[in-house]
This record gives structure tokens, C-alpha cells and sequence, in this order.
């Protein structure tokens, strides 16, 4: 197994602080902490606009939770293997930390392909009704205004594909997108950090001491995961029900 | 925290241990993971429990709530770290929250 090198090329790691605590870990909890705030204000505008789109699609038309389940899950595992990064990193296992940092920049690929793949299906969402026994009461305001085409002569199928969902569509769209996309940004963000972190160890020797570099990026990594926990509660599992 | 451990040799890793003694193993981590994956199922499962009715709003909440602090704790390492870090994320959250409900109040969303 690959170790680390006993002595950090580049001197030592951590200055000496009046409090002992790092300078740079404590501004990386300063920077998360003001980062909740402003995912709070995003999350508070999304909140207060709910309901106010005067035309579709809204949650309910778009939303599929499965899909979104599976890209969270995938959120979720990266989040474990970032901590089995820094624990390998930790413990001096290099060839450890390189494997487990690069399955969390793949996972993280794979949560933003995710986006991709949801933003696009937003983007191009269609309504496709047989008109022979629909249930208006089992339909949204979206799909109920493309069914009113069935009332015309010899219908028997509605099909519409110009009410997908953008930025600029209504309310929810602006609002969704704006919060969804600051956090791809984010994690788009995160996946370079982490890159940087396995392409770095290739071209310098790793000591115990630049364990603080893995952690600072698991911390980020880590708060873009609970960022997602709270949106995917609140934006997507409660966004479809009714009574909320 | 760890002045006097910098540039340790991996031969004097219990030195650098000793900095991070109260954080987990990876078996911790391992099952932490297991945890927020069987809550995420539950999330999904209870979404489609209608009979709840606006009971799975507090399901829901409670479910994300725990998620978010095991998280925060195992994986951020609150749980063992120095209690400023605490005071400076939990400040930013307890913010982030009461900025939410005061623009929920402020435009009659209840």
C-alpha cells in the first residue's frame, strides 16, 4: 500500500492560533454557516411564491420523485465516501484516499447528470391525453386545460409539448430553477475542489498534515449533502402534496 | 488542536489519532450511511401513504431534520470538534430559519 511521506514539502500545515484552532477550518464553518442563510432566503422565496403561478406546469406536473429519490440517494453515498476519503487520508493509505475522493467526484457527476437529465425533462414536458374515460378530478389545472381540446368533434387524443418549464414560465419555474441551480453550482463547484484535491496528490507527496485539505473539502461537500436533504424534503416530497 | 503534530511520519500516526481521537470509524461512517439511506426510503414511502394526510408534513420534517443532524454530526464531525464550529454553523442555520418563517408571516403564507 502506498503511504504517506513523512514530512510535508511545504512546511507545516497549520499556523499557530491564540484560540488553537485553525485559521482556514474556521473560516470554512464561518463561510457554511453564511451559506445557510442564503440557501434559507432561496428556500424562503421559493416557499412564498408556491401557489402563486397563474399558469403550468407546477410541481405536480413535472415532479417525478422516484427519479429524484435516486439521484439523493447517490448524494447521500458520496457524502460516505468523502468521510472514507479523509479517513484514508488520515490514517496515511494514499492509494485509499485516491480511490474513495474520485468515487465521490463520480458520484457528484452523477447527481449533477441527474439535474441535467430532470432540468431537460422540465424543459420539454408534454401532456398526452386519451379523451375515452378521463377523470377531470384525477387531473391537474395544467392537464385539465389541454383536455378541454377533447370536447371538440372526433378528438380522442390530446397531445400538447409547448407548456414545458423554464426560468421564465411562471413562478415556480424562476423560483425552482434559481434554488436548483445554485445548488448544482455548488456542487459543480465541489467536484472541481475534490479533482483538484486527487489530481494534487499525484504531483505531491501526501503527508498526515495535509489531512486538513481533504477535511476542509469534505466539510463543503458535506453541507452541499444537507443542503439537499432540506430541498428534497421541502421542495420535492411536500412540493407535490396537496396539503402543504 | 494540532500544532505539535504537523508533518508527523505515518509511523507516529496515534500522534495525529490523537487530534481526531473521538472521531469515528470508518464502520461508524458505514452504518451512518446505512441509517440515511433506510430514512430517505422511509421519506419516499411515507409520501405515498396519503392516509397520513397532513400528518406527513411532521413526518416529513422530523425524517429531514434527523438526516440533517446525523450528517452534520458523523460526517462534519460537530459531534467531536471544537464547540465554535458548532456556534458558528448552528448561528448561520437558526438565521437561515427565522429569515424563512419572517418572509413566510411577512407575506401571509400561514
Amino acid at each position: 500500500m502506498e503511504q504517506v511521506s513523512a514530512a510535508a514539502p511545504h512546511g507545516a500545515e497549520h499556523e499557530a492560533t491564540t484560540t488553537g484552532i485553525d485559521h482556514r477550518k474556521m473560516l470554512v464553518w464561518a463561510f457554511l454557516g453564511s451559506d445557510c442563510m442564503f440557501f434559507g432566503s432561496l428556500i424562503a422565496t421559493y416557499l412564498v411564491y408556491k401557489d402563486k403561478s397563474l399558469s403550468g406546469p407546477l410541481p405536480l406536473d413535472v415532479f417525478d420523485i422516484p427519479v429524484t429519490s435516486v439521484s439523493t440517494f447517490v448524494l447521500l453515498m458520496s457524502s460516505m465516501s468523502m468521510v472514507m476519503a479523509y479517513a484514508a487520508i488520515s490514517r496515511g493509505s494514499l492509494k485509499g484516499f485516491r480511490i474513495w475522493i474520485l468515487s465521490t467526484a463520480l458520484m457528484g457527476m452523477t447527481f449533477l447528470a441527474f439535474q441535467v437529465f430532470e432540468f431537460h425533462d422540465f424543459a420539454n414536458h408534454e401532456v398526452h391525453l386519451t379523451c375515452a374515460g378521463l377523470d377531470l378530478d384525477e387531473l391537474t389545472a395544467l392537464e385539465r386545460k389541454v383536455a378541454e381540446g377533447c370536447s371538440q368533434p372526433g378528438v380522442t387524443e390530446v397531445f400538447d409539448d409547448k407548456n414545458g418549464l423554464t426560468p421564465r414560465t411562471n413562478l415556480f419555474g424562476t423560483t425552482f430553477f434559481t434554488l436548483v441551480g445554485f445548488h448544482g453550482a455548488h456542487v459543480t463547484i465541489g467536484i472541481i475542489w475534490l479533482l483538484s484535491l486527487f489530481f494534487y496528490s499525484f504531483r505531491q507527496q501526501a503527508t498526515t498534515g495535509r489531512s486538513l485539505d481533504v477535511d476542509l473539502a469534505a466539510l463543503y461537500w458535506h453541507f452541499v449533502d444537507v443542503v439537499w436533504i432540506v430541498i428534497f424534503t421541502v421542495i420535492y416530497l411536500l412540493g407535490v402534496f396537496e396539503g402543504f | 488542536m494540532t500544532q505539535d503534530t504537523h508533518n508527523t511520519p505515518v509511523g507516529a500516526h496515534a500522534a495525529v489519532a490523537g487530534d481526531h481521537s473521538g472521531h469515528p470509524t470508518p464502520m461508524t461512517y458505514f452504518a451512518v450511511a446505512m441509517i440515511l439511506s433506510f430514512m430517505t426510503a422511509i421519506e419516499v414511502a411515507v409520501f405515498y401513504a396519503t392516509w397520513l394526510g397532513v400528518g406527513i408534513i411532521a413526518v416529513l420534517a422530523v425524517l429531514s431534520g434527523a438526516k440533517f443532524a446525523l450528517v452534520a454530526m458523523f460526517y462534519m464531525h460537530l459531534k467531536y470538534e471544537h464547540r465554535l464550529f458548532s456556534v458558528l454553523f448552528v448561528t448561520g442555520l437558526v438565521l437561515a430559519v427565522l429569515v424563512t418563517f419572517a418572509l413566510l408571516g411577512l407575506f401571509r403564507v400561514f
